[in-house]
C-alpha cells in the first residue's frame, strides 16, 4: 500500500509537468493550426539557458531562472512565431509540420555542439529531503513540483476563462473570422498563446530538468508524451491535456513498477492506439472540437 | 510531344551514369553511392505515403530495421536472400495495415504520432528480446546474397545488384502510381473531399500507400543488412527516420525522382562538406526551414520552376493546376 502511494504520487508529479508541456501544445494547435513537432526541445532548451547564464554568465540560481524564462519566450515565443511558423503557414500543414521537425533537429544539435553532449547537472529548485507519510517515503520535491505545476495551470485557466484578454484569446482559436469582426486583434492573440507556449516550456523545463538532468535529447521523450497526453486527454481544451499528462505520468509509473519495467516507454503508443480505437475524440473532448 | 521524346533518353543517360559512376572509385566511395541507393528506395516508399497520399509516417526508419533484423536472421539461418528480402517486405506491409489501421480511422496528424511511438516499440524490441535479435550488441556477418555466375561478396558487383534492384523497384512504383489506383492516390492528395465525392475509398487508399510505402523501407532494410553486415538497434533510431523523412521533403514530395535528388543531398553532400563537421546538421536543419518557407515543393521544385520560366512551354488551360488547390 505505502509503495502503491509512492508511484502515484510521483507520477501525479511528473505527469503534472507533462501536463503543462501538453497545454502549451494544445493552445499553438487551436490558435495557429501548427503542430509543433519540436515542442519537447522547446522543454530540453530553457535548462541550458539556465545553465548558460549560472556558469557562464555567473548570475545567481533566482536571477537565472528569471532571465532563462525572458528569453525563451522572447526565442520560442516570438521568433518561432516570426521566422517559422508565418512564413511556412501559407503552403500549409504539412509543410510546417515538417518545418518542426527540422526545427527540432536544429535545436538538439545546436545544443550539442555548443554546449555538449554529456547530461549536465541541474540546481534542484526545491529541497530534496524525504516525508514519511504512513509509511510511504514521499519526496518533498515531488510534491513541491506537482503543487507548483497544478498553480500554474490554475492560474492559466483564470486568465483564460476570467480576463478580457483571455477570452478574446479563445474567441480568437475558436473562429478567427467572427472574432475579426467583433474587433479582436486576432494575429495579436495568436501571438500571446505562443508567449505563453514559450513560458509553459520554459517553466515545465525548470521543474522537470532536475529530475531527468539535463540533456540534449531529453527533447525526444518529453516532446511524445506531451503529445499523447493531448491526444488522450482532448486536443481541444485546456483540461484534457491536464487529464492525459496526469494518466500518462501515474499509468508510466504502474507500468514500470507492477506490469514490466523493460517495455514502460511502449506505454503511450499502447494508450494511443486504445484512445484512438476506442474514444477519438479524447477523454475529455467534445467530438465538434475534432473535426480537423 | 517533344518533352515525351527527350524522358526515356534522359533516364537512360541516367542510369548509363549510375552504371559508371562508381568505376575507377575505391571501396569507400562505391559503399557510400550503394547507400545512396538504399536510401532512395526508402525514401520512394515514403514519397508514396507523403508526397501521394499526403500523411505524415516517423516510422521509415523502423520499418527498415523490421527488413534488415528479417533478412539478417533468415540469410543467417541459411536461407537465400531472395527469399528473405520478399518475407521482410510482406511483414513490413502487414505491421504497416496493422498500425495504419486504427490511425487513418480519425483525420489530421494521427499517423504522424501513432509512427513516432512505434519508433520506441520497435527499439523496445530490438534491444530487450536478445534470443531473437542480440540486443543491443545486434547481429554481425551476414552473407551477401550469391547467385552462382554473380556473386556480390565485393563492393562493387554489390553496388549493381543494388543498383538493379532499385531499378526494379522504381519501375514497380512507376507502375503503381500510373495506375488508375495510383492516380487515386494524387486525387486524394490534391483534393480529398473531392476525391472521396467522385467514390475513392479515401481510407483504404490511404492506408494501402502507407502499407505499401512501409514495405519498400522494408526492401532498403533488406540490402542495408547485407551492405553494412551489421546491425544493431540503434542505427534505426527516430532521427533516421527524420532524415528519410527530410529527404523527401528536400527532393520534393510528390515528385517522381525526388527521393533520389534528396537522398543524394542527405548521404553524398554530408561526404563533400566534410569541414562542417558537427556543424552539417544545424546548417542543413536551418536550410531545409528556409527552403519550405520559399519553394515548399523542393528541389525538383526549384527545377521545374526555373524551367517555367526560362523555357516556357505551351500550356493548355493553366487554371487546371490551379484548381485543385481551390476549396
Amino acid at each position: 500500500m505505502s509503495q502503491f502511494l509512492q508511484v502515484m504520487l510521483s507520477g501525479l508529479a511528473t505527469g503534472s509537468i507533462y501536463a503543462l508541456v501538453a497545454i502549451g501544445f494544445t493552445l499553438i494547435w487551436q490558435s495557429a493550426k501548427t503542430v509543433n513537432f519540436a515542442q519537447g526541445e522547446f522543454v530540453m532548451l530553457p535548462a541550458f539557458f539556465v545553465l548558460v547564464c549560472t556558469k557562464v554568465l555567473a548570475l545567481p540560481l533566482w536571477l537565472a531562472l528569471i532571465v532563462a524564462l525572458a528569453v525563451t519566450v522572447v526565442v520560442l515565443g516570438v521568433l518561432f512565431k516570426k521566422l517559422v511558423v508565418e512564413p511556412i503557414l501559407p503552403s500549409g500543414g504539412i509543410p510546417l509540420t515538417i518545418a518542426t521537425m527540422a526545427l527540432a533537429i536544429f535545436l538538439k544539435e545546436s545544443v550539442k555542439e555548443f554546449y555538449g553532449a554529456e547530461a549536465q547537472p541541474f540546481p534542484p529548485l526545491f529541497p530534496s529531503q524525504t516525508l514519511n507519510v504512513f509509511g510511504a517515503v514521499i519526496s518533498l520535491q515531488d510534491i513541491c513540483n506537482l503543487v507548483v505545476a497544478l498553480a500554474i495551470v490554475v492560474v492559466l485557466t483564470l486568465f483564460l476563462n476570467r480576463t478580457r484578454t483571455g477570452r478574446c484569446m479563445q474567441a480568437a482559436a475558436q473562429n478567427p473570422a467572427v472574432a475579426e469582426i467583433l474587433g479582436i486583434n486576432v494575429r495579436r492573440m495568436v501571438l500571446y498563446a505562443f508567449l505563453i507556449n514559450g513560458a509553459l516550456a520554459a517553466l515545465a523545463s525548470f521543474l522537470i530538468t532536475p529530475v531527468y538532468l539535463a540533456k540534449f535529447s531529453n527533447g525526444e521523450v518529453l516532446g511524445l508524451i506531451a503529445f499523447i497526453a493531448a491526444i488522450v486527454g482532448g486536443f481541444n481544451q485546456i483540461r484534457g491535456a491536464l487529464a492525459g499528462g496526469l494518466l500518462i505520468g501515474v499509468l508510466d509509473n504502474l507500468t514500470a513498477t507492477y506490469v514490466t519495467a523493460e517495455y514502460r516507454a511502449a506505454l503511450p503508443l499502447v494508450l494511443l492506439i486504445v484512445v484512438i480505437l476506442v474514444r477519438p475524440q479524447g477523454l475529455l473532448g467534445t467530438s465538434e472540437g475534432r473535426a480537423v | 510531344m517533344t518533352r515525351l521524346n527527350k524522358r526515356p533518353a534522359l533516364l537512360l543517360f541516367l542510369l548509363v551514369l549510375a552504371i559508371l559512376a562508381p568505376l575507377g572509385h575505391g571501396n569507400y566511395i562505391i559503399y557510400v553511392l550503394t547507400s545512396w541507393l538504399i536510401f532512395s528506395i526508402a525514401a520512394m516508399g515514403l514519397n508514396l505515403t507523403l508526397g501521394y497520399a499526403g500523411q505524415i509516417s516517423l516510422a521509415q526508419a523502423s520499418f527498415m530495421a523490421i527488413g534488415a533484423y528479417t533478412t539478417a536472421i533468415m540469410t543467417l539461418a541459411g536461407w537465400h536472400w531472395l527469399i528473405a528480402a520478399p518475407v521482410g517486405m510482406v511483414l513490413c506491409f502487414l505491421v504497416g495495415l496493422v498500425l495504419g489501421y486504427p490511425a487513418l480511422r480519425v483525420k489530421g496528424h494521427f499517423l504522424a504520432f501513432v509512427t513516432l511511438a512505434f519508433n520506441t516499440l520497435v527499439f523496445l524490441v530490438l534491444r530487450n528480446e536478445d534470443w531473437l535479435t542480440g540486443g543491443s550488441y545486434g547481429l554481425s556477418s551476414m552473407p551477401r546474397p550469391d547467385f552462382y555466375l554473380f556473386k556480390t561478396l565485393k563492393q562493387l558487383p554489390f553496388y549493381y545488384f543494388t543498383l538493379a534492384v532499385t531499378v526494379v523497384a522504381a519501375l514497380v512504383l512507376w507502375g503503381i502510381v500510373r495506375s488508375p489506383w495510383g492516380r487515386a492516390f494524387k486525387a486524394l492528395r490534391e483534393n480529398p473531399v473531392r476525391a472521396e465525392s467522385l467514390g475513392v475509398d479515401t481510407r483504404r487508399i490511404t492506408l494501402l500507400a502507407f502499407a505499401i510505402g512501409s514495405a519498400y523501407a522494408g526492401l532498403a532494410g533488406a540490402l542495408v543488412s547485407p551492405l553494412v553486415q551489421y546491425i544493431d538497434p540503434g542505427s534505426f533510431g527516430l532521427s533516421q527516420s527524420l532524415r528519410i523523412l527530410l529527404m523527401v521533403v528536400v527532393g520534393g514530395s510528390g515528385f517522381f525522382f525526388g527521393p533520389f535528388v534528396g537522398a543524394a543531398v542527405v548521404i553524398l553532400l554530408p561526404e563533400m562538406l566534410r569541414f562542417t563537421a558537427g556543424y552539417y546538421l544545424i546548417i542543413y536543419s536551418a536550410l531545409v526551414i528556409v527552403m519550405l518557407a520559399y519553394v515548399p515543393n523542393g528541389l525538383i521544385g526549384i527545377g521545374t520552376r526555373l524551367r517555367e520560366r526560362f523555357w516556357p512551354q505551351h500550356r493548355a488551360r493553366g487554371d487546371l493546376a490551379k484548381g485543385a488547390q481551390l476549396k
